[in-house]
C-alpha cells in the first residue's frame, strides 16, 4: 500500500473511462513481456511508526554521542535552532531550482545574500549558488583554472586535505592534467618546492588555510610568485577561521573554495555539505555552477534571477562549463541563515572561542609526558601533535573512554604513524578538555 | 524585498555564544589576521526569523502548490523521512570515524543502512551493485561515464565517443564532455523514438557507450530498447540509464534486465528526499557485473561476522568521486522510503504516476497540439503550437499558469519538440488536482482565442512581473557588497594573467 497516492478505485475508473484503457496494465503495453523485471523480491511494505522503529535501532547502533576532536575539514560546531526551523519551511524545501523567477524570489533572493556572504566572507567578488561539496568545488575550481589559462599542471600543496587530492585525481585520470604534489614542512607549504614546480605550462596552485595540520598561513608570497609565470592560485578555506584570519581576497587569491559544513549544517555522516566557489569578478563567466544576480522586474521593482546561464549545461550542453544542475540550495540557506543568525561579531566571536579553547587544550596536551605538540607554525583550532606510540592505536583505545581524540595522520600521510591531528570547537568545554588530557594520559602511561 | 543586510542594526545580535571558559586568550599574529571584519548583518533573531519566513512565502513549492515540472518528479515528501534522518545517532555522527582504526563498529548502523540501501536498489533496477558516493545526478553521470572510461582503457580500447539522443537531458552531453569524451547526437524519428537508421551508421568501434533516459523525455518507453542495447554491445560501447525517469517503471521494468551496464537514481525524484530550491541530491549509481571493479572506493562491506566494513582495496577502482560515502542524510531518507512502500507501494508509485500522465494527454489533446499520439508514462509532452500562431506562447501559458497558482510544466524542452511544455503530475497527485489543472489548461486555450491580449505582461498577482533577465547579465550584481561588476568589459577578458 502506498499511502501518499490520493487517487481512489472510483477515481481510478473514471481515469481509465477517459483515457479509453481497460486497466492500467495497458497502460504499460510498451514495455514487452520479454522487458519485464526478472525479478522485484522486495518487502512489503511497513507502517510509518515500525519504519521509524527500525531506523531509530540503527541509529542507536552507531557510537553516539562521542566527545568530538576530530575534524579534518568536518566539524562539531553548534547549530542555532532557527536554522533546522526556518529550512524547514516548505516553501523552501520542497520547491525545485528556479527555473521561473516570479514564483521564487525566496530561494532566489536567499541564493544571492548566501553569495554576497560568501563573499565578504571571503573578500573575493563573486561567488555562485552552491557546489556539492569542499572536494567537488576544489575539482571544479582547478577545470575553472585550466579553462581560463588554457595550461594543464596543477601543483598542489601536500597540506590540502589527502581526501581532496584523491578525488582531483580520480576525476583526471582519462585527462591530460599533470599534477605536481609539493610536501609540507614543518607543517606549512613548502616554498622552494612549490617555486621551483612553477612554470609557463603550471594552470594553478592548489592551497589549503589552515592547511590540514591545522597550520596558518600568509600565502600572498605563493600568490605573487603564482602570477609571475601566469598560473592562477586556488585556495581552499575553513569559513569559521576567516573570523580572525587573512582572507583569500587580501591575498590575492584568484578562486577561494571550501567546505560549508561548518556554517550550520550537521556532520551527517558524510553529506549532504556544502561546496562554494568565489573567484575574481573577471573569471565570472569561466565559473562552473548556477550565480544569481539582481536585476529589475516590469515595474523597476528591485528582483533576483539565474543570471549567465550560457554557461550551464540545460543551455549550452556539450559547451558547458560544468555538468552540474541540482547543487545544494537548502544548504546554501542553511548557511546563510546561520551567518545572519551570527552577524558581524558572532562570527569574530565564535572564531576567538575556538581558537581559545583549541589553545587552552594545547597547552593541556603538552605537558602530558611524551607528548610533543608541534609549534613550528601557528594554529587555528585544529592541530598537531606528535605521539609516542602509534596515533591510530591511541586513538582505538580513547574511543572506548568516549573521546574521539583526533585523526591519526598515518592514514594519509606516510612516516606520521604517531602523530594526530585534534580539533577543538565551542562545543568542547573545559571539563571535557581537562578529562580528554586526563584520558589521554592514563591512556599513554598504560601503554608505555 | 529588503535584503537582511539592509535590515542590518549596529550592534544588534542574533545569537548566544557560551562565555569563554577556558583560562586562555589566544592571539593570532598580526601578519595573518584579517584587516576588517565580514559585513554579515547584525540582526536579531526575531529579524532572521521574520526576513527568511517572508522570503519563504515568495515560493511555490509541492507543499503550497501542483508543481507538475517534467522530468522533475515533484511528488510529495513525506514527513517522517525528516523526523528519521535527524535522528542524533545519524545526523551527528562524524564522517572521519569508520576510518579510524577498527572504526566502522563506531558506525555500524550508517553502514548497515548504506548496504541495506545497496541491496534494495540493486533489486529495484537489477543492477549488480551500487555506489553510494556520488551527490546528485549529474554527478552519479559522471562517476558512471568515468567507470565506461576506465573499462575501455583497461581493455585497450580506443574509444572517442559518446551517444546521446537529441532529447537528452542537457547534463548528458556536458558530462560525456567532462569525463574526455565527444558526442554524437541521434535525432528522434516519426515515432518519437531513437532513429535506429542513423544510430547503426554512428555505430563506430570508436564509440564508448550511450546515455539514454527510458521513458524518454517525451514521456515514451522505446520497445527497442534491448535492440539498441545489443547494437551498442556489438562495438564493445557500454549502456549508460540516466535514472531521473525511473518513476515511470518501478516493478516493470529494470534497466539491468534490458541491457544497461551502468545507470544513475536521483534520489530526489524517484525516491521522494526533498528537493530543497535546488538541492541537495544524491545519485546512487548502480553497474552490471563487467564494471564493478571499477566502482568507486570505498565500498560497503558485510564480513562473515555480521559485520559491516569499508573496504578500500579495489585495485582497478576510479578512486574517490566524493569525499565520504554519499549524501548520507538523504540516503537515510531514501531507505527509509523504501522500507515504508515496499514492493507494492513502489509498483503502485509508477501505476499512478502513469495513470496520471495519461489522464492529463487524454483530457488535453483536444486543446493543444500532441506531437507524439501514443501511450506516454509519467510524463507528457505537449505542444503550444497552435497557441503560438495566435501569440501565445508556452512562456505566456507559463506566466498565466503562476498567476493561478499553479507551478508551470518545463517549457521549451526536450528541444526536439516546439513550444513544448512537459507535463508530470507525480503519483502524489489526485484527480481532483488534476481536474482543475486539466479546466485550468483549457481556459488558457480559450483565452488564447478569444483574448490572446489577456497573456500580455503576465505574472501579474507575483509579487514581482517578468524580470529584466538581459539587464540581469548586462549589469551584473551577484554580490550586494560589490554592487554592479563591470559586465562587458569583463566578458572580453579571460586570461589576465597570460
Amino acid at each position: 500500500m502506498n499511502p501518499y497516492i490520493a487517487n481512489t478505485e472510483a477515481d481510478v475508473k473514471a481515469m481509465l473511462d477517459t483515457i479509453g484503457v481497460a486497466s492500467i496494465e495497458d497502460l504499460f503495453a510498451d514495455i514487452k513481456p520479454h522487458q519485464r523485471p526478472r525479478s522485484f523480491a522486495l518487502p512489503s511494505g511497513k507502517s510509518e511508526f515500525e519504519v521509524i522503529e527500525d531506523l531509530k535501532r540503527l541509529a542507536e547502533k552507531n557510537r553516539s554521542p562521542l566527545t568530538l576532536f576530530v575534524g579534518g575539514g568536518y566539524y562539531d560546531h553548534y547549530i542555532p535552532a532557527a536554522v533546522d526551523s526556518l529550512i524547514s519551511r516548505g516553501e523552501f524545501f520542497t520547491a525545485y531550482t528556479p527555473y521561473q523567477p516570479e514564483c521564487s524570489q525566496g530561494t532566489l533572493q536567499s541564493l544571492y545574500e548566501f553569495q554576497s556572504s560568501l563573499c565578504t566572507l571571503t573578500q573575493m567578488e563573486v561567488a555562485n549558488a552552491s557546489l556539492y561539496d569542499g572536494g567537488t568545488a576544489m575539482y571544479e575550481a582547478m577545470m575553472m583554472a585550466i579553462r581560463i589559462n588554457g595550461r594543464n599542471r596543477i601543483i598542489m600543496d601536500g597540506g590540502v586535505s589527502p581526501i581532496y587530492r584523491k578525488i582531483l585525481k580520480s576525476y583526471t585520470s582519462n585527462l591530460a592534467i599533470e599534477f605536481v604534489e609539493t610536501p609540507v614542512v614543518h607543517g606549512q607549504a613548502d616554498r622552494g618546492h612549490i617555486r621551483k614546480a612553477l612554470n609557463k605550462e603550471t594552470a594553478a596552485v592548489i592551497l589549503q588555510n589552515p592547511n590540514f595540520f591545522g597550520a596558518i598561513d600568509d600565502h600572498s608570497d605563493l600568490v605573487q610568485a603564482a602570477h609571475s609565470v601566469g598560473a592562477l592560485v586556488i585556495e581552499s578555506v575553513y569559513p569559521i577561521s576567516l573570523g580572525l584570519l587573512k582572507t583569500p581576497g587580501e591575498m590575492g587569491v584568484d578562486i577561494t573554495v571550501g567546505e560549508g559544513q561548518s556554517l550550520g549544517l550537521p556532520l551527517n555522516f558524510g553529506g549532504p555539505y556544502l561546496g562554494f566557489l568565489a573567484a575574481k569578478k573577471e573569471f565570472v563567466r569561466k565559473m562552473p555552477g548556477r550565480i544569481v544576480g539582481q536585476t529589475v522586474d516590469g515595474l523597476g521593482r528591485r528582483c533576483f534571477v539565474n543570471t549567465l546561464q550560457a554557461r550551464e549545461q540545460h543551455i549550452r550542453r556539450e559547451k558547458a562549463t560544468s555538468n552540474i544542475c541540482t547543487n545544494v540550495s537548502l544548504c546554501a540557506l542553511r548557511a546563510l541563515i546561520y551567518m545572519c543568525l551570527l552577524g558581524r561579531q558572532g562570527l569574530v566571536d565564535l572564531a576567538q572561542l575556538n581558537l581559545d579553547k583549541a589553545e587552552y587544550a594545547r597547552a593541556c596536551l603538552e605537558k602530558i609526558p611524551g607528548v610533543e605538540v608541534k609549534r613550528s607554525s601557528p594554529t587555528f583550532n585544529e592541530f598537531t601533535v606528535c605521539l609516542p606510540h602509534d596515533a591510530s592505536a591511541v586513538v582505538e583505545t580513547m574511543i572506548d573512554r568516549g573521546f574521539a581524540a583526533g585523526f591519526p595522520c598515518g592514514r594519509y600521510y606516510q612516516g606520521m604513524d604517531n602523530y594526530m591531528i585534534v580539533a577543538v570547537t565551542e562545543k568542547r568545554t573545559k571539563q571535557e578538555i581537562d578529562q580528554f588530557a586526563e584520558n589521554l594520559k592514563d591512556v599513554l602511561a598504560r601503554f608505555s | 524585498m529588503t535584503l537582511i543586510f539592509e535590515k542590518s542594526i549596529k550592534d544588534r545580535r542574533g545569537v548566544s555564544l557560551p562565555q569563554s571558559d577556558v583560562p586562555v586568550k589566544a592571539i593570532v599574529p598580526t601578519a595573518l589576521r584579517r584587516k576588517t571584519t565580514a559585513q554579515f548583518p547584525e540582526v536579531s533573531e526575531l529579524d532572521v526569523v521574520r526576513h527568511f519566513t517572508k522570503l519563504s512565502q515568495k515560493n511555490f513549492s509541492v507543499d503550497t502548490q501542483f508543481y507538475p515540472l517534467g522530468s522533475c518528479t515533484m511528488k510529495y515528501n513525506p514527513r517522517f523521512t525528516e523526523k528519521v534522518a535527524a535522528l542524533s545517532g545519524f545526523a551527528e555522527l562524524h564522517p572521519l570515524l569508520p576510518q579510524l582504526r577498527h572504526g566502522e563498529r563506531f558506525t555500524q548502523g550508517a553502514l548497515e543502512l548504506l548496504y541495506g540501501l545497496e541491496q534494495l536498489l540493486c533489486e529495484i533496477t537489477g543492477m549488480k551493485n551500487f555506489t553510494m558516493q556520488p551527490l546528485a545526478g549529474a554527478h552519479g553521470e559522471l562517476t558512471g561515464i568515468m567507470m565506461i572510461a576506465a573499462y575501455h582503457k583497461a581493455k585497450g580500447n580506443k574509444k572517442k565517443y559518446i551517444i546521446v539522443p537529441d532529447t537528452a537531458h542537457g547534463t548528458n552531453p556536458a558530462t560525456a564532455i567532462i569525463a574526455g569524451y565527444e558526442t554524437v547526437s541521434i535525432p528522434t524519428g516519426p515515432q518519437g523514438v531513437m532513429d535506429l537508421e542513423r544510430l547503426k551508421k554512428a555505430l563506430t568501434p570508436e564509440v564508448a557507450g550511450m546515455m539514454l533516459t527510458c521513458p524518454d523525455t517525451l514521456g515514451i518507453f522505446n520497445s527497442d530498447i534491448d535492440k539498441i542495447a545489443q547494437m551498442v554491445h556489438d562495438v564493445d560501447g557500454l549502456m549508460y540509464y540516466d535514472g531521473a525517469n525511473l518513476n515511470a517503471i518501478l516493478g516493470r521494468c529494470r534497466p539491468g534486465d534490458i541491457g544497461f551496464d551502468v545507470i544513475h537514481l536521483n534520489t530526489h525524484k524517484t525516491f521522494t528526499t526533498p528537493h530543497g530550491g535546488g538541492g541537495p541530491g544524491a545519485g546512487p549509481v548502480g553497474v552490471s557485473e563487467k564494471l564493478v571493479k571499477y566502482l568507486p572506493i570505498s565500498r560497503v562491506v558485510k564480513n562473515s561476522d555480521g559485520q559491516f566494513v569499508l573496504n578500500y582495496a579495489y585495485p582497478d577502482s576510479i578512486g574517490y568521486v566524493a569525499s565520504f560515502y554519499g549524501n548520507f542524510g538523504l540516503l537515510v531518507r531514501a531507505y527509509a522510503y523504501i522500507l515504508l512502500l515496499g514492493k507494492e507501494g513502489l509498483i503502485e508509485t509508477s501505476n499512478h504516476a502513469v495513470l496520471n500522465a495519461n489522464y492529463i494527454m487524454q483530457s488535453l489533446k483536444k486543446f493543444y497540439h500532441l506531437p507524439y499520439p501514443r501511450t506516454c508514462m509519467h510524463e507528457c509532452v505537449l505542444s503550444a503550437v497552435h497557441q503560438a500562431q495566435r501569440g501565445v506562447h508556452a512562456i505566456d501559458i507559463a506566466k498565466y499558469l503562476i498567476d493561478q497558482d499553479v507551478h508551470p510544466p518545463t517549457v521549451y524542452f526536450p528541444l526536439t519538440v516546439k513550444e513544448a511544455m512537459m507535463i508530470e503530475p507525480t503519483e502524489t497527485e489526485s484527480k481532483q488536482t488534476i481536474d482543475e489543472f486539466i479546466k485550468l489548461m483549457i481556459e488558457v486555450n480559450r483565452v488564447s482565442i478569444e483574448n490572446p491580449e489577456q497573456f500580455k505582461d503576465l505574472p501579474r498577482r507575483m509579487p514581482i512581473s517578468r524580470p529584466d533577465e538581459v539587464k540581469a547579465a548586462r549589469d551584473l550584481n551577484t554580490n550586494f557588497f560589490g554592487r554592479a561588476l563591470d559586465g562587458p568589459s569583463a566578458q572580453n577578458k579571460t586570461a589576465v594573467h597570460s
